[in-house]
């Protein structure tokens, strides 16, 4: 069996939720993978160089350059003969493209896993996480995004896979890309960062937001957001951890002043030491964390940051 | 300009949903339902053009058990016009609620169709994506901004990092996202109303749509719950623990 992985890359380089993906399509046969878009032939330089990619499919046409849905998934559906499973991460990007591929195909598409099973056989979670569903599937193509948390990604080096250039098939022109808004980081990506701290409704304002930073920095820690510290206003919409957001699972998660609704815990609970800072001593977060501190955050976090510079 | 709105009865969002003993499934019975939230956000927006003037008619559709109406009900009541009821026992899987929704499109003629990005229950995020795949038609999933002028809609969209924005040629397909709006309540004197506001009711047999689902489920469990945490009384000791016994620090 060969699998096809639809990579996302940035600047070039291959996102770590996408050498997540490939390591689960290595769970499922020989992987090749396809590169589209803008920086399609720098990206394949960097998509050869991944271990177990027996080939690299570029798609460097003006049709795809922008990576709309509506070019990518026709291609994805062109290129699908010679393969058993199509797979992407789960992000924006392979929600927004794989399912339309998968209707082209006439095959229902599975998001999210978690775990393969076999060739037909996949775990993932549904209601926010609050169960784990294992589904077999009748189709004779799986079309799959990949949970990146669930799966260790293949390292970026190893790998010397040959690039093939594949052309987008001419469609008709309906969508067409305006531009994009990137919010500016020089911090961790929030799903790779091995420490997240996160702020809630609790920081009371975006000023006091920023307070976090210190304590990111010193931890080397990307800094995550609840809805209602979006909704607020105190961050950008792409901070936010949860169903609706990012779904994180780094080595040490800090909840500071967040309530911890279902929506939230289902983008954290998978993470491996949760930290709780809340004041209400009945805040459902604590719950679920390792370690909690019931006490008003703009004390604890000072603190916390003597503490840290005080061990070294 | 006619917008159609599938909307989907799901598990209220606040309830914490419990796993059948027998692991077949989620417990559904006697327990609180509601419409899906990013639905309730999808009939807003039509709702919201219709009051720019830029719409004319609403049609909400929900495809699922007889007691989906109460769900069409609800979308009345907050301002869609009419409704329709694909009446159905059969698991609801994307790709064939995909299929009643072309056949629906193909009757109806929308310029618009406005879905909600995920339902919260199957988590699939995929629905409005594969009807935009099945119609040919452009799609503009997780919406925040929706601007409809000369036959054409320009939608922002979220995405990993930022916002991006596209325009599409209508008809076209937007699901939308937590940010696009506030959806209004539903007020007494307009429930009221939309009880006698026109709901067509049909089978999926009736647009010859085949409901067999293709994946099956083998089981559904709990996830593993994690061992009990413990309380800690300062910074102090939180950071001796996380050093010396979580050593994540």
């Amino acid at each position: 069996m060969t699998v096809l992985v639809l990579l996302d890359h940035e600047n070039g380089a291959i996102r770590q939720a996408s050498r997540s993906a490939v390591a689960a399509a290595s769970k499922l046969g020989d992987v090749d993978v396809l590169v589209v878009g803008r920086n399609a032939a720098e990206a394949a330089q960097a998509a050869a160089k991944l271990p177990g990619v027996k080939k690299v499919l570029s798609a460097a046409d003006a049709t795809s350059a922008d990576e709309l849905a509506e070019p990518v998934a026709a291609l994805l559906a062109s290129l699908a003969d010679g393969y058993s499973h199509i797979l992407g991460a789960s992000s924006a990007n392979s929600k927004n493209i794989l399912p339309r591929a998968a209707a082209l195909l006439d095959v229902q598409p599975i998001p999210d896993i978690v775990e393969v099973i076999d060739a037909d056989t996949f775990v993932r979670p549904i209601y926010a996480g609050s169960a784990l569903a294992t589904v077999k599937s009748s189709d004779a193509k799986k079309v799959l995004t990949v949970r990146a948390s669930a799966f260790d990604p293949v390292a970026t080096e190893g790998g010397s896979a040959p690039v093939e250039s594949v052309a987008t098939p001419a469609g008709e022109d309906k969508s067409k890309f305006i531009g994009t808004e990137l919010s500016q980081s020089e911090r961790p990506e929030l799903e790779s960062a091995r420490v997240v701290v996160s702020g809630g409704r609790g920081m009371q304002n975006e000023e006091n937001f920023k307070l976090l930073e210190p304590l990111a920095d010193r931890l080397g820690a990307a800094i995550g957001a609840s809805r209602a510290a979006v909704d607020a206003g105190f961050v950008p919409n792409d901070y936010q951890v949860g169903q609706t957001g990012k779904i994180v699972a780094p080595e040490l998660y800090i909840a500071m002043g967040i309530s911890g609704a279902i929506q939230h815990l289902a983008g954290m609970k998978d993470s491996k030491v949760i930290v709780a800072v809340n004041k209400d001593p009945e805040a459902p977060i604590f719950q679920i964390a390792d370690y909690a501190l019931v006490g008003d955050l703009f004390e604890v976090l000072p603190a916390l940051e003597a503490e840290l510079d005080k061990a070294g | 300009m006619k917008v159609l709105v599938p909307v989907k009865r799901v598990i209220d969002y606040n309830i914490k949903p419990r796993v059948k003993a027998d692991g077949t499934g989620v417990e559904t019975a006697g327990v609180k339902m509601s419409m899906n939230p990013f639905d309730e956000i999808a009939v807003e927006e039509a709702v919201r053009l219709k009051e720019k003037g830029v719409v004319t008619e609403i049609v909400a559709v929900s495809i699922g058990e007889p007691k989906a109406q109460d769900t069409l009900r609800t979308a009345m009541a907050m301002g869609a016009d009419r409704s329709i009821l694909v009446e159905t026992e059969a698991v609801t899987e994307p790709l064939a609620v995909a299929k009643v929704l072309k056949a629906l499109v193909e009757k109806e003629k929308p310029d618009l169709v406005i879905l909600g990005k995920q339902a919260i229950d199957d988590d699939m995020n995929a629905t409005g994506q594969m009807l935009a795949g099945l119609l040919g038609w452009p799609q503009g999933t997780f919406a925040s901004k929706v601007e409809l002028h000369d036959g054409k809609a320009t939608v922002t969209r979220e995405i990993d990092g930022g916002l991006q924005t596209v325009e599409l040629a209508l008809p076209a397909i937007v699901t939308a996202d937590l940010r696009l709006n506030e959806p209004r309540y539903a007020s007494l004197p307009n429930i009221m109303k939309a009880r006698k506001k026109p709901m067509e009711k049909i089978t999926p047999a009736d647009v010859d749509v085949d409901m067999t689902p293709r994946l099956s489920i083998v089981s559904v469990a709990e996830p593993a719950g994690r061992k009990a945490g413990i309380k800690v009384d300062s910074a102090a000791e939180l950071v001796a623990k996380l050093r010396n016994e979580a050593k994540v620090i």
